[in-house]
């Protein structure tokens, strides 16, 4: 009982590899030149949820995959063709396949509105031939069940429909120089049903003899399946004249026990004889194993050589499952280490020992090191964007159909690697995003062919890495944005002065005040009270930034820019009113140590530099965080050129640039709170901590910009924490 | 939890008594992790006066109140003999200095009384209970109200 829900466990944790692979297969099968195997892939992964399914009696999902099953293998045997309509009840039945897993796994009940309908009409691609599918199915279980999932196969050896076939393979000497190779065949060969090989090498003569351009194997080959023997036999048409070929067929028959003179090898061993360019020596071991291996079963062989054959085609690359409180604890004791490392280094220098000592050496060996260390275990909590955009089609799907509107989805980058808690959780923001972009990007099909457009929308996803940071990309191809629209809701909300003249930007990041929402009717999709400051929160609380582009009559895109990895990032250490403090090099441009006659007065308290014909503002970070600036020290200090997400010049002033080096983020919000300017902590190599800085806030700060940026507000709360 | 009187009868608890702002106070032990000697913070910037800085504990960043300004009794004036209390309270690490740690005392529920129906809400709040000990009163630190003004900011 107690090994039950284990099993479970790693049910559902296939099942979720399933559905990924099923819906990456749909998204394949759109494109017209699709293969068959993309067709075969699907059908597999639902009929391994069914098969799982069914051991774990979970009736309603083994129903519903059935039938999903069903239809699939129509289209699989070209009984029925891929149109687009069939292609989206496709699309729709794995979103319910999904939701039916879920269910199962949280003992939920599924929302079967939708699920009904679903699979009626899947049922109405059945029609009569319902009452033989069971039969139908099994067979067709055979042939590509047959390599992924034995256990079907057993059941099945017993249909009547299935027969022996036994071939005797005998290679000559032109098969090994037409540069053919025997396992390739027998892979074709297995993909047909079970199949067991064996080698007979009585033939293979003593070693002084052997001639290593000869093939001296003979292969006796028994495969277990319904399909004719002519498949066989086109499969060994590249080779019908260099080799000799027996074919028998024996109806319903049990598998014939190989010859006591004939040897049972694995078929990944095989290739090691008869290789014309082999050194003779490897006849030596080869005699050696066979004789040894004599009394093993043939099943054996099939079975090894089936997943092996399986695993060719599909091609993922072997993964291990790990509990993920296990590698964040790794990582951080990974931090940890590189704390300690810098403390070392710190302490070793502070001895003074003559330069040149083999200590130094060792010390930068470890440094190394430990940086390779801390990138491995960072590797590994990177991971592609691929599921997370697969959802997002899906949201895609449910908010087209929910509006009326068709839209299509297409991604790019879908390959990106990044932290998984960034992908867990971007995917609430995103979801609201990408439901925007359908609900209120898109136009209506009849406004989108007025405007002489495709009727159908597209949501275009992307993902790359740039410069040390992840962009991800949510653009639809819809009217751009309303700007005297967002304008007059803001004003009419009272969220900006009637009075106030703003640029296009700022009406676009009017977006993302709390409390904002463009559609003039609430919809059931977007719209729920919820705005797109949450979003911008959540993208904040990540460390990254969301802006907007959008250009009328041709769609708007969403930019969220996040940190790589959340755990460590390049700093300039930096000193700022005797604080010393980390900046994120990633944010600057460059590094400015100023003349005084570039340096001009505007304004009350206004100060701008002069860079290149251009006068920047400058920030004094001291006074943005409300440290008192010493004066007497370092003249003008140090300017920092940095640009925000508008695409601003700003240059913060700091007192000096001391080092350049990777620090540990470590976050000040789980243990105190959000502190303005600053975005987190890291500590240095003499165990102090230093602060680090958020060069984007601190301009905010600086310019004291529009009341309702929710830093202010915070701000503002801080004090008033203060006072009670 | 803290105890409170009605929950536990006539259990026995062990607090930590310490001073702060030259008043007693105490807490319960199993909230606190351990007590550091003062060493120099990290001032953060944009903070209410009672927030020191942050420390580094192994790694953990962790933020340092000052207890007797959290309470109104002015600040804790530097003294070599002032501790770091580190506590947890709701998931947060936290260190509150005060001037020094006095005694453990193992106390029964029972004796522990009812925080006087005074003016202040703050106080009230802040103050779970008090214990008469020979002729001093110690005041039962309620660590999730002392921190609730800030605990609300972490948005």
């Amino acid at each position: 009982m107690s090994g039950q829900p284990s099993i479970r466990d790693t049910f559902f944790e296939e099942c979720e590899e399933l559905l990924e692979a099923l819906v990456e297969g749909l998204a394949d099968m759109e494109d017209p030149d699709h293969s068959k195997e993309t067709v075969n892939a699907v059908f597999r992964a639902v009929h391994s949820i069914k098969g799982g399914a069914g051991a774990f009696g979970l009736d309603e999902l083994v129903h519903f995959a059935h039938t999903f099953e069903t239809v699939m293998d129509k289209v699989r045997s070209d009984t029925l063709d891929v149109d687009p309509e069939l292609l989206r009840l496709f699309q729709r039945s794995g979103d319910q396949l999904a939701d039916l897993v879920e269910a199962a796994r949280d003992d939920r009940d599924p929302n079967r509105d939708i699920q009904v309908v679903v699979l009626a009409e899947l049922q109405k691609y059945l029609g009569d031939e319902d009452e033989e599918e069971e039969i139908e199915f099994d067979a067709m279980g055979l042939d590509f069940g047959g390599p992924l999932d034995l256990t079907d196969i057993s059941d099945d050896s017993s249909e009547p429909s299935s027969q022996m076939i036994s071939i005797r393979f005998v290679p000559k000497r032109s098969l090994f120089e037409n540069g053919h190779e025997p396992l390739l065949l027998f892979d074709a060969i297995a993909e047909l049903g079970t199949l067991t090989v064996s080698a007979d090498i009585s033939a293979v003569p003593d070693f002084d003899e052997f001639d290593s351009d000869e093939p001296h194997i003979v292969w006796e080959l028994t495969l277990e399946t319904d399909e004719s023997e002519t498949v066989l036999h086109e499969v060994f048409e590249f080779v019908d004249s260099l080799c000799d070929i027996t074919i028998t067929v024996h109806r319903n028959e049990s598998a014939s026990e190989p010859p006591p003179a004939v040897v049972d090898l694995g078929l990944p061993e095989e290739p090691v004889a008869p290789e014309p360019s082999s050194d003779p020596t490897a006849a030596e071991p080869l005699a050696k194993p066979v004789a040894v291996a004599s009394p093993s079963s043939p099943s054996s062989a099939a079975s090894a050589a089936a997943p092996a054959a399986d695993r060719d085609h599909r091609g993922p690359k072997p993964t291990l499952r790990v509990d993920l409180d296990r590698v964040d604890r790794l990582i951080n004791t990974v931090g940890e280490l590189i704390i300690n490392q810098a403390m070392i280094v710190q302490r070793i220098e502070e001895l003074d020992l003559p330069s040149g000592a083999n200590l130094t050496n060792e010390l930068e060996a470890y440094k190394l090191l430990a940086r390779d260390i801390q990138e491995g275990v960072m590797a590994i909590r990177a991971q592609p964007v691929k599921p997370l955009f697969q959802r997002m089609s899906r949201i895609v799907r449910e908010a087209s159909d929910a509006t009326g509107k068709s839209a299509r989805m297409v991604t790019v980058g879908d390959s990106t690697e990044v932290d998984k808690t960034v992908i867990e959780r971007l995917a609430d923001p995103l979801t609201h995003m990408v439901r925007n972009a359908v609900d209120h990007g898109l136009e209506t099909p009849e406004k989108r062919i007025a405007a002489g457009k495709d009727e159908v929308g597209t949501i275009r996803m992307s993902a790359a890495h740039r410069s040390g940071s992840v962009f991800i990309e949510i653009g639809d191809d819809g009217a751009g944005l309303n700007r005297p629209r967002i304008l007059e809701t803001a004003i009419n909300k009272g969220l900006v002065s009637p009075e106030a003249d703003l640029t296009e930007t700022e009406i676009d990041n009017l977006l993302f005040l709390p409390g904002f929402s463009t559609a003039s009717e609430v919809s059931n999709l977007s719209g729920r009270g919820v705005g797109m400051d949450v979003v911008k929160n959540a993208v904040q609380a990540l460390g990254g930034r969301v802006s907007i582009t959008s250009t009328p009559g041709k769609g708007t895109t969403f930019t969220i820019v996040l940190p790589l990895t959340l755990a460590v990032m390049d700093g300039f250490v930096i000193s700022v009113a005797q604080e010393t403090m980390v900046i994120p090099i990633a944010s600057i441009l460059e590094t400015v140590t100023p003349n005084a006659r570039d340096l001009h007065r505007i304004g009350l308290n206004g100060e701008v530099l002069r860079v290149r014909g251009r006068y920047v503002p400058i920030v004094d970070v001291a006074h943005n965080l409300g440290l008192e600036r010493n004066s007497d020290s370092n003249g003008n200090g140090v300017l920092l050129l940095v640009e925000t997400e508008m695409q601003e010049l700003n240059a913060l002033r700091v007192e000096a640039i001391h080092d350049q080096r990777q620090v540990v983020i470590k976050s000040l919000e789980s243990n105190y709170g959000r502190i303005p300017g600053v975005s987190a902590a890291t500590i240095l190599g003499d165990g102090k901590i230093a602060l680090i800085l958020d060069p984007e806030e601190l301009v905010k700060l600086n310019s004291g910009d529009v009341a309702p940026m929710p830093i202010i507000a915070n701000q503002e709360e801080l004090h008033h924490a203060a006072h009670t | 939890m803290q105890p409170t009187p009605e929950a536990s009868e006539g259990k026995t608890f062990k607090f930590v008594a310490f001073s702060a702002g030259s008043q007693s106070y105490c807490l319960e032990i199993t909230q606190i992790r351990e007590i550091r000697r003062w060493a120099a913070v990290t001032a953060l910037p944009h903070t209410p006066s009672d927030v020191l800085g942050v420390m580094n504990l192994r790694g953990a960043v962790i933020p340092i109140f000052d207890l007797a300004a959290r309470f109104g009794l002015g600040k804790t004036p530097d003294n070599e003999r002032n501790v770091v209390i580190v506590a947890a309270a709701g998931g947060n690490t936290i260190g509150l200095l005060v001037e020094s740690v006095s005694e453990i005392l193992s106390v029964n529920t029972d004796t522990i009384q009812q925080t006087p129906d005074i003016k202040s809400e703050a106080t009230r709040n802040s103050i779970q209970g008090v214990i008469a000990i020979d002729e001093e009163m110690i005041r039962v630190v309620n660590l999730d109200a002392v921190l609730g003004a800030d605990a609300g900011i972490a948005a």
